[in-house]
């Protein structure tokens, strides 16, 4: 199988600040990939480089085998249609309707009939498990965990293979971010997605992720299982995974450490 | 069923064959997803929709190689949203159509309402009234605040208004400095011509002078300030709306009529008459370098004529202007963007209006000077 996403030398610059040196990273179709790291270590600016959102100072990006930044528009427009991409923010247009919003990506396709494209929304609704009612209030009239599950049904409209969470579960209350694990999941196992997160939460990281990638000193310091990567003895490391919360969320998960 | 690569040349395939118990069968075959649909859905559907007119028919699905939720969406529009009594399918694929059938449910269309035109009538003469009540409201908490600023001066907003007095003044200078130039080049040229044709050359003082000081002056620095300034605040007060900075500041005790609203009609009431000075001012260099050129008439004597052709109360007249004028755009900028809805549309639609109506605004009041000082300060001489 061909790798889904494969980084290769990255560096990243702002200017004389280098965020991402020499950076690899290879996600294979189905996994779980979670990209861990403290404030400022360049998490979500490795999110927006495998996005093409920013330019990398030196190496490549290659998602289903098309390199990023080399290729031309109209390849780079077809990887685009296969991704979806869930803002940490959710980043719905404001000034469109629930509807809308969800319906902007199919619309664009001009391939759909309006029936088409109303009973596809209604299905992603349902997927995300917002009522229907819902389908015509604007963003700013809902909560946040509504605007974070609206968001990933619109991800999801045009059934990508891959999926990219920024903060699936910040700013939602525990039992809202549980069933929003529980959502990721079961969309996981039942579209056979490839999924990059961006997490703070261990929650979510410990019940969700296949492998995980842990960010910082400007490269991956570990990338592996949850076993391997609480198993290398590094300052963030045992700040993150052994502090009083990670122990607390390890042990939900039967891990020990010896 | 994923393609790290790209995808595999894959057809969505329609096939009538008969089954072995000689049933007539329908059989799909290939790719039924929505990168192999994209282009070929619209000839799909008709096709599908026609086979399934006939209820007998058996439906064989499960050759299908790659499928997902557009492919079983398409194929159980075509069935009429429910599925047929004969259907093969595979178990991986039942997933994609399980969704389905449960959410056969209709939207509900929005009733013909006869009395819409009535209705959206309504709306728009609430919608001016709850206009007229907040600029009221506004205008009333801000005379409050006035007062209560006049009894502690020292409590003010002093750095706030100095702030907004650097930025609606000081930093309009270039542009008003332009325009007037250009609007004075303009219209002593376009009048040399006609009062060259009468001999009346010296009357381009007058003309210019009383044209330029009592209306032209106040209004291009007034339409200048709306457009730039007007819009500036109703985007800055949208803004904070939009990101709750307005309510993060209401729960810290902080009034923002005071901190926000306030400075920023005192700063235009005062920085509005002396960018008027100063466009007028410019305004008639370059008129009177035009009727150097065009008439003759040197800058020196267009300036020695000047105080003879236009009473001085024409000034104080064109001062006075400059406050209301300043006070009127500042009130009408702040209450569109306190009324900015937490939305990008909001934002943008704000904006707009605040800039259209400040500039009408501007321009009845001015018209209400003409009509009240109409005989003051013209004189015939």
């Amino acid at each position: 199988m061909n790798p889904v996403i494969e980084v290769r030398g990255l560096w990243t610059q702002f200017g004389d600040f280098v965020v991402h040196k020499d950076l690899n990273l290879t996600v294979m179709p189905g996994e779980v990939v979670s990209l861990v790291g403290g404030s400022g270590s360049g998490k979500t600016t490795l999110m927006r480089q495998i996005l093409g959102l920013e330019q990398p100072a030196r190496g490549t990006v290659k998602v289903f085998g098309i390199p990023l930044h080399e290729s031309s528009a109209q390849l780079v427009q077809k990887i685009r249609k296969r991704w979806g991409v869930l803002f940490q923010e959710g980043a719905l247009y404001s000034a469109l309707s629930v509807f809308d919003n969800i319906a902007l990506p199919l619309r664009e396709l001009r391939a759909f009939d309006d029936e088409f494209i109303h009973d596809m929304v209604m299905l992603k609704l349902d997927m995300v498990d917002i009522e229907r009612r819902h389908a015509s209030k604007m963003p700013a009239d809902l909560s946040g965990g509504m605007i974070k599950r609206i968001a990933l049904a619109r991800a999801l409209v045009l059934e990508p293979e891959l999926v990219f969470l920024d903060e699936p579960t910040a700013g939602l209350d525990p039992d809202r971010s549980e069933s929003f694990v529980k959502l990721i999941q079961s969309l996981h196992a039942t579209l056979n997605l490839t999924v990059v997160m961006v997490t703070h939460d261990l929650d979510t990281l410990v019940s969700l992720s296949d492998k995980i990638a842990v960010l910082a000193e400007q490269k991956l310091i570990v990338y592996g299982s949850l076993q391997e990567a609480i198993a290398v003895r590094h300052p963030f490391i045992l700040n993150f995974f052994l502090g009083e919360r990670g122990l607390r969320a390890l042990s939900a998960v039967g891990l020990r450490l010896n | 069923m994923q393609q790290a690569s790209a995808p595999a040349v894959l057809h969505p395939e329609v096939r009538q064959v008969r089954a072995a118990d000689g049933a007539a069968t329908v059989a799909l075959t290939g790719a039924w997803d929505i990168r192999a649909l994209e282009s070929r859905a619209r000839l799909l559907k008709p096709q599908l929709q026609q086979l399934a007119a006939d209820p007998g028919r058996h439906w064989d699905l499960s050759s299908i190689q790659r499928l997902d939720h557009v492919g079983a969406l398409l194929i159980w529009q075509a069935w009429g949203k429910r599925r047929p009594t004969r259907v093969a399918l595979t178990q991986a694929h039942e997933v994609f159509f399980s969704g389905l059938d449960s959410a056969a449910a209709a939207t509900a269309v929005a009733p013909f309402d006869p009395l819409h035109l009535v209705r959206a009538l309504g709306a728009a003469v609430l919608l001016t009234a709850g206009h007229l009540r907040d600029i009221v409201q506004l205008l009333g908490q801000i005379l409050i605040d006035s007062f209560a600023l006049i009894r502690h001066p020292l409590h003010g907003p002093w750095r706030e208004i100095s702030a907004g007095l650097f930025r609606v003044g000081a930093q309009a200078l270039g542009i008003t400095a332009l325009v007037g130039f250009l609007i004075g080049v303009v219209l002593s040229y376009l009048s040399a011509e006609q009062l060259k044709a009468f001999g009346a050359n010296i009357f381009i003082i007058n003309l210019l002078g009383m044209g330029i000081i009592r209306e032209l002056g106040p209004v291009i620095a007034a339409v200048l300030v709306a457009g730039r300034s007007g819009s500036a605040i109703t985007a800055q007060l949208g803004v904070m709306r939009v990101t709750e900075e307005l309510d993060a500041l209401s729960v810290m005790g902080i009034p923002h009529t005071v901190r926000l609203i306030l400075p920023k009609i005192v700063a235009l009431a005062i920085a509005m008459p002396l960018l008027i000075l100063w466009t007028s001012g410019i305004a008639l260099i370059g008129g009177a370098l035009s009727a150097d050129l065009q008439l003759g008439i040197s800058v020196h004597s267009f300036f020695l004529g000047l105080p003879a052709a236009v009473p001085t109360v024409n000034l104080w007249l064109a001062m006075g202007k400059g406050v209301v004028f300043g006070a009127l755009i500042a009130l009408i900028a702040c209450h569109f963007g306190l009324r900015v809805k937490p939305n990008t549309e909001s934002l943008g639609i704000g904006t707009t209006n605040s800039v259209v109506t400040s500039i009408t605004a501007v321009i009845i009041a001015d018209a209400l000077f003409a009509v009240i000082f109409s005989d003051v300060g013209i004189s015939l001489t």
